[in-house]
């Protein structure tokens, strides 16, 4: 970039480097286009080492003890009276959680064209995406009988059966089924020019490839027209059915009548926790994802320093919602309510809730009102982690520790994760790493019409002696 | 079918005859093909019993008394386990008035078990054994169900149906005390009385007037189909 006058004459609007900026920092379309298309074919043998060792995980967990499982029964799995509900149902509310991530980054920061999303979208969607595949998974490994799972689908059948739609599960079922369909879609839509660009600047199985995923794109000013037209009411539409999947996920216990469970704030509390997870595990990925495929110069720290001043926001608003469910409970002063409260603070789950606290609340507050922490690699990488770690605990905490209290103190129980629990568990999430590792050869991680796009529409002006960042409203 | 509509069948059970001597428990593995799952299993939490003697103890050592309930599934007119099944494999029979679990239907979620509030369902881990000679002695009149599945009590409804049956046949209506569960049949003090409610003459009519009944967790609005009567302070009927 050139400038009329010397950097040292000008005073900067801002503070920073306007050069900081990906979106004032433009290289030509090609050079970009080279960098992704070199991150996408770079598969060294540590690549393959590490899918490799995905893959073995991903069979022991679900072939190997998903498969004992299914043979033998139940009974392998650390579940007992009266927790009927282990670690299965708590990876299924942790990976619905972690879905949330793409759709919050993705359609909510483009519908209030928060334009520092740009280079973040397509990440963030394909963790909606294979999270929801991975989440989808455990309602089914959960089931007693596995082989009859279908029998919940409405569909005409010689029992003369529907499914029961008072039940929360069949919601639940509905509500994933919309998500996994619509969060697809949305994910598939904006690559279509990113497939085009793939296609006209590779050869062999990947020609073929994106030839078939580009529709046959050629960038004209009607199929523009009809693409942001798309993309634009999927944004706007599938913001409700994010909201509406973590409700119906918390449904599943704010509907029963078991103290702990049966609260109405369950609802926005969920949403808000699967939000702060998922907000968090996009940094983490991006942060794994810019170092691994050497993507420094899409995602800078400009990025960082927005998504944790997010993931601080989100903490706020989870304490606020965890802080609510707890004095009701407290007050409300039932013998079973008080029990639940004591089981946290003093009896076995107490350890894991003191370090959810700490990891949700007292180090996102400590840290990342801070910059440094916010554009640091190790910094902003361990409490993200530790975010999830906390957000995880939670949910354990609610599915199986408040099941072992109950309003008959003769029936109180214990409950600890089985080996095959624990592998199935490590499977799943060698299956979200495994897919994402695979589809980020694939698939542009970065939007890069999105990108240039904005690169397009800011520029810098000069007011008087100031430089000045100028947006362009395109629409 | 129109004369047996507008059964209720109720259970009364007198916490005051109750020693806690779990005959009932026996007879009820025994009539229902409940299976056994050994010593390690139990210690896990995963006893297959529909009905169990909850012990509890009363005031402070050397002055304690043990008091004991028998619970089972309170068959409850408004059942927290029927809305949540996703397969309607528990459900509110209409004919017999009672909460019934159509196995055949169950997929296992186990959302019913969590939601009942006397924790009175449980849950086939494995494909249980019967071994030699226990085999033997297996009801067939009951099914043996497989692993996946949830069972609860049922009040005998197999008792019921052989009842109905042999009163058809005879064309009159069921007499008061015809129909025994196996526990009541079993419990040596008749701690358990087994009858109609909507029959004014029946011995639980009489006996769910005392001023000692009361109902499980009668607060939560499920409406059991189990009557306590209280234990303890109260000497006479």
């Amino acid at each position: 970039m050139s400038f009329e006058l010397s950097s040292e004459q000008l005073v900067w609007a801002e503070e920073e480097d306007p050069q900081e900026h990906l979106l004032l920092d433009p290289r030509p379309p090609e050079e970009m286009n080279r960098m992704i298309l070199e991150a996408m074919s770079r598969t060294g043998p540590r690549f393959w080492i590490g899918v490799g060792i995905l893959g073995v995980l991903i069979l022991v967990g679900l072939v190997g003890a998903w498969g004992y499982q299914i043979v033998t029964g139940m009974g392998v799995a650390g579940i007992r009276r009266p927790v009927y509900w282990g670690v299965y149902i708590a990876n299924f509310v942790f990976w619905i959680g972690i879905s949330h991530s793409g759709t919050f980054v993705s359609a909510i920061l483009r519908v209030f064209k928060a334009e520092f999303r740009r280079p973040i979208t397509r990440a963030s969607e394909m963790m909606t995406t294979f999270a929801l595949i991975v989440a989808g998974m455990y309602p089914l490994i959960h089931l007693g009988r596995t082989w009859r799972f279908y029998w919940m689908v409405p569909y005409p059948n010689q029992r003369q059966l529907w499914p029961n739609f008072h039940s929360p599960l069949v919601w639940d079922m509905m509500a994933i089924f919309t998500y996994l369909i619509g969060s697809t879609l949305y994910l598939y839509l904006p690559l279509i020019p990113d497939m085009a660009m793939a296609r006209d600047r590779t050869t062999g199985w990947r020609y073929r490839l994106y030839r078939l995923l580009a529709l046959g794109w050629r960038g004209t000013e009607a199929e523009w027209h009809h693409l942001k037209t798309a993309i634009t009411i999927f944004a706007f539409a599938i913001i409700p059915v994010m909201f509406s999947v973590h409700t119906i996920v918390s449904w599943d216990f704010g509907m029963t009548m078991k103290v702990g469970w049966h609260s109405s704030i369950f609802g926005p509390y969920f949403v808000t926790g699967a939000i702060f997870s998922g907000v968090s595990a996009v940094a983490t990925v991006l942060l794994v994802v810019r170092k691994a495929m050497k993507l420094e110069y899409f995602l800078r720290a400009e990025h960082f320093d927005s998504i944790g001043k997010l993931i601080l926001v989100f903490s706020f608003a989870w304490t606020y919602f965890f802080f609510a469910d707890y004095l009701t409970e407290w007050y409300g002063g039932e013998a079973v309510g008080k029990e639940l409260l004591t089981l946290q603070a003093r009896g076995p789950v107490a350890p894991l809730w003191y370090i959810m606290l700490v990891t949700n609340i007292l180090i996102p507050w400590l840290t990342l009102w801070n910059r440094k922490v916010r554009r640091s690699f190790w910094g902003l990488l361990l409490v993200t982690l530790g975010v999830n770690v906390g957000m995880y605990i939670e949910r354990y905490i609610i599915v199986t520790g408040f099941l072992t209290r109950n309003r008959l103190p003769f029936d109180w129980g214990v409950y600890s994760p089985s080996l095959v629990e624990i592998l199935i568990s490590i499977g799943s999430l060698s299956t979200f790493i495994f897919l994402y590792a695979v589809a980020s050869r694939l698939i542009p991680l970065v939007p890069i019409w999105e990108v240039r796009e904005g690169q397009i529409t800011h520029s810098l002006r000069r007011i008087g002696r100031a430089l000045v960042p100028t947006v362009t409203e395109l629409e | 079918m129109s004369e047996h509509e507008g059964h209720r069948w109720t259970m009364v059970i007198d916490l005051d005859k109750c020693t806690g001597c779990q005959a009932c428990v026996v007879a009820c593995h025994a009539e229902n093909n409940v299976p056994v799952v050994g010593e390690d299993e139990v210690r896990m939490g995963r006893a297959m019993h529909w009905l169990r003697v909850e012990r509890y103890w009363e005031g402070e050592y050397p002055n304690v008394r043990a008091r004991f309930i028998p619970i089972m599934c309170q068959q409850c007119e408004n059942a927290p386990c029927e809305p949540v099944c996703p397969v309607f494999a528990t459900y509110h029979s209409q004919v017999e008035n009672l909460n019934v679990q159509v196995y055949n239907r169950c997929i296992g979620t186990r959302y019913c078990a969590n939601n009942c509030p006397y924790i009175a369902r449980t849950f086939n881990w494995f494909d249980y054994e019967f071994p030699e000679p226990l085999n033997e002695q297996l009801n067939p009149d009951v099914t043996v169900r497989r692993r996946g599945i949830m069972e609860k009590c049922t009040f005998c409804i197999q008792r019921i149906h052989r009842a109905e049956e042999a009163a058809d046949a005879e064309g009159r209506a069921i007499r008061d005390g015809e129909v025994q569960p196996a526990c009541a049949q079993s419990c040596p003090t008749e701690a358990m009385v087994f009858g109609d409610l909507s029959d004014p003459k029946s011995r639980v009519s009489s006996l769910v007037h005392s001023r000692r009944s009361f109902r499980l967790l009668e607060e939560l609005g499920t409406e059991p189909a189990v009557i306590y009567l209280k234990g303890g302070q109260v000497h006479v009927v």
